[in-house]
């Protein structure tokens, strides 16, 4: 596998973080080596949040990204902050309800879904960087769904593990808006 | 924290609270402060569960006088802060070193100076490795590089700690304790010494009472002391240096740096070598003792033609590498301040001055 580089951005409570963790987790149980870093500077105090995450097969340098081959935006200030770190043939994912802006970047792939807008019809505004996951894994292949749907019974609280069904379900919408 | 096969993907700073439960420790006292706050987390919930003592002190001084006392009774005792809460138990520190306590401190480095920031640096070496309380002493100072190498020094730390009767400390970095990397439990546990017959658990009426001080009035007898602290520390320099190389042979510059930065300067390693430059990496892992030797049989290569010492600070390791290249070569230095984190371009911008003789910054 090609290893992948992902920067993940929004609102603080987007849970972008968690998100982040999701797809390090899914990595980890597919044998590779994974990485996860998060933003922890007083920008995180209802500011924007970050993550960096690593997935690789082998032992990883630095946990600091400064380019990266997938960014996923939940919101306008994330993709001016950081379209500029994606790699020439990388990808933007991007939360359409949130990020009215089009990227400025021409030499990369952008995938614009109305997450926050779907996650809301489902209840859940979590599912929104699900969805947008589910086109990060169909697009780069950097991790599949079943370790996603594993990840999450790992991770998530015995409590919650009554909503894996409905996040699949927000997973695989997002897998479908992304192109074939 | 889920379960990922062998493998748990954890936080930085929880691989250190979960290190110190493997290793027995069952005494920790904390103070809350970012970026290492987890920790006193993860104490909080488990020491109940292991029928250990957690205690969220008044004070940074009161953390550190607690693990004296606890230490003092022979139990495996430990405190953790960042850089302003570390300068705060300095007074400690050295009355640990004159009662030859072992005792396990970690310092989640963030930027000063004075309460400075949250982001991570490492302005805390010389603090570290030189002094910061007052008297002739020396702390093991171990600097981990990975969540795994967290896990495992934290271990190591409370048995280096019990071998030699020193405070043994972690100089760890911000980004170090928030990040999550996989974490594989080591089986071995920190041994532990046969007896502590010299701590302060009772008499029972069967021996002569133990006495735990760093007072001598006596000069004779205090300079006796001392000469057995150095002893001491003059055996850990000879048994205890740890150090990873990567790619010394034949390498045109040698780069030295801990912590994050020795992460992110693999990376440049590998981004040098696409462009032909050869570059080696020393890094220590044991700040003190540092790896003099290392460094110097490095400036005896002939290949090398410089070293780099990348660091978070304003240029602190990069004395000791001095001393150690003694001259044979030129040192440079590249370092960020403030929470900033070098990038690898920079850092290979500075190697591309160096190899065409402008040098560093």
């Amino acid at each position: 596998m090609k290893s992948l580089e992902i920067v993940l951005a929004g609102f603080g409570g987007q849970g972008v973080l968690s998100a982040g963790r999701l797809v390090a987790a899914a990595g980890l149980l597919e044998g590779h080596e994974v990485s996860w870093l998060p933003s922890y500077g007083p920008e995180m105090r209802g500011g924007t949040a970050n993550c960096h995450v690593i997935v690789a097969d082998e032992p990883i340098g630095s946990p600091v990204l400064n380019e990266c081959d997938c960014l996923v935006a939940l919101n306008g200030p994330s993709l001016e902050k950081f379209e500029g770190m994606v790699r020439p043939g990388g990808w933007i994912v991007l939360d359409r309800t949130l990020v009215p802006e089009d990227p400025t970047r021409a030499d990369v792939g952008v995938i614009a879904i109305e997450a926050s807008q779907t996650a809301s019809a489902m209840g859940n505004m979590t599912f929104a960087g699900v969805i947008l996951l589910g086109a990060v894994s169909e697009t780069t292949g950097g991790f599949r769904r079943d370790s996603f749907e594993r990840a999450l019974s790992e991770i998530l609280p015995k409590s919650k593990h009554g909503l894996i069904p409905e996040e699949m379900k927000a997973f695989d919408l997002g897998r479908s808006a992304a192109p074939k | 924290m889920g379960r990922l096969s062998n493998r748990i993907l954890m936080k930085g700073n929880e691989a250190i609270a979960e290190a110190a439960i493997r290793a027995g420790c069952r005494h920790y006292f904390g103070y809350p402060i970012t970026p290492q706050t987890e920790i006193s987390h993860y104490m909080a919930k488990r020491m109940r569960d292991v029928g250990g003592v957690f205690v969220q002190a008044e004070s940074e001084i009161a953390a550190i006088s607690m693990v004296y006392g606890a230490a003092g009774a022979g139990a495996r005792a430990m405190t953790t802060s960042s850089s302003p809460g570390i300068s705060l138990k300095q007074e400690g520190f050295s009355y640990i070193a004159g009662a030859e306590l072992p005792c396990v401190v970690v310092n989640v480095e963030r930027c000063g100076p004075g309460l400075g920031g949250i982001l991570p640096a490492q302005g805390d070496y010389f603090q570290a490795t030189k002094g910061g309380g007052h008297g002739d002493y020396r702390n093991l100072v171990l600097a981990p590089a990975s969540v795994q190498e967290l896990y495992e020094l934290t271990v190591d730390a409370f048995a280096l700690a019990d071998r030699y009767r020193v405070l043994c400390l972690i100089l760890a970095d911000g980004t170090l304790g928030q990040m999550m990397e996989p974490v594989l439990y080591r089986e071995d546990d920190a041994p532990r010494p046969a007896t502590k017959d010299w701590a302060t658990t009772g008499t029972k009426g069967q021996r002569p009472h133990n006495v735990i001080t760093s007072i001598y009035i006596d000069p004779e007898i205090l300079e006796t002391h001392n000469l057995k602290l150095q002893a001491k520390y003059a055996e850990i320099e000879r048994n205890e240096v740890r150090c990873e190389t990567v790619g010394l042979e034949g390498a045109d510059i040698v780069v030295t740096a801990f912590g994050t930065p020795a992460r992110i300067v693999k990376n440049v390693v590998r981004m040098a070598a696409d462009e032909g430059i050869r570059v080696g990496l020393i890094r220590p892992i044991t700040l003190w003792p540092f790896p003099t030797k290392i460094v110097a049989e490095a400036a005896e290569r002939e290949s090398v033609k410089a070293f780099l010492s990348v660091e978070l600070n304003a240029g602190q390791m990069v004395e000791d590498v001095r001393l150690a290249v003694n001259g044979r070569k030129p040192v440079h230095f590249h370092g960020r301040m403030g929470g900033m984190l070098p990038t690898q371009r920079e850092i290979l911008d500075t190697i591309r001055a160096i190899v065409r003789g402008e040098g560093g910054k």
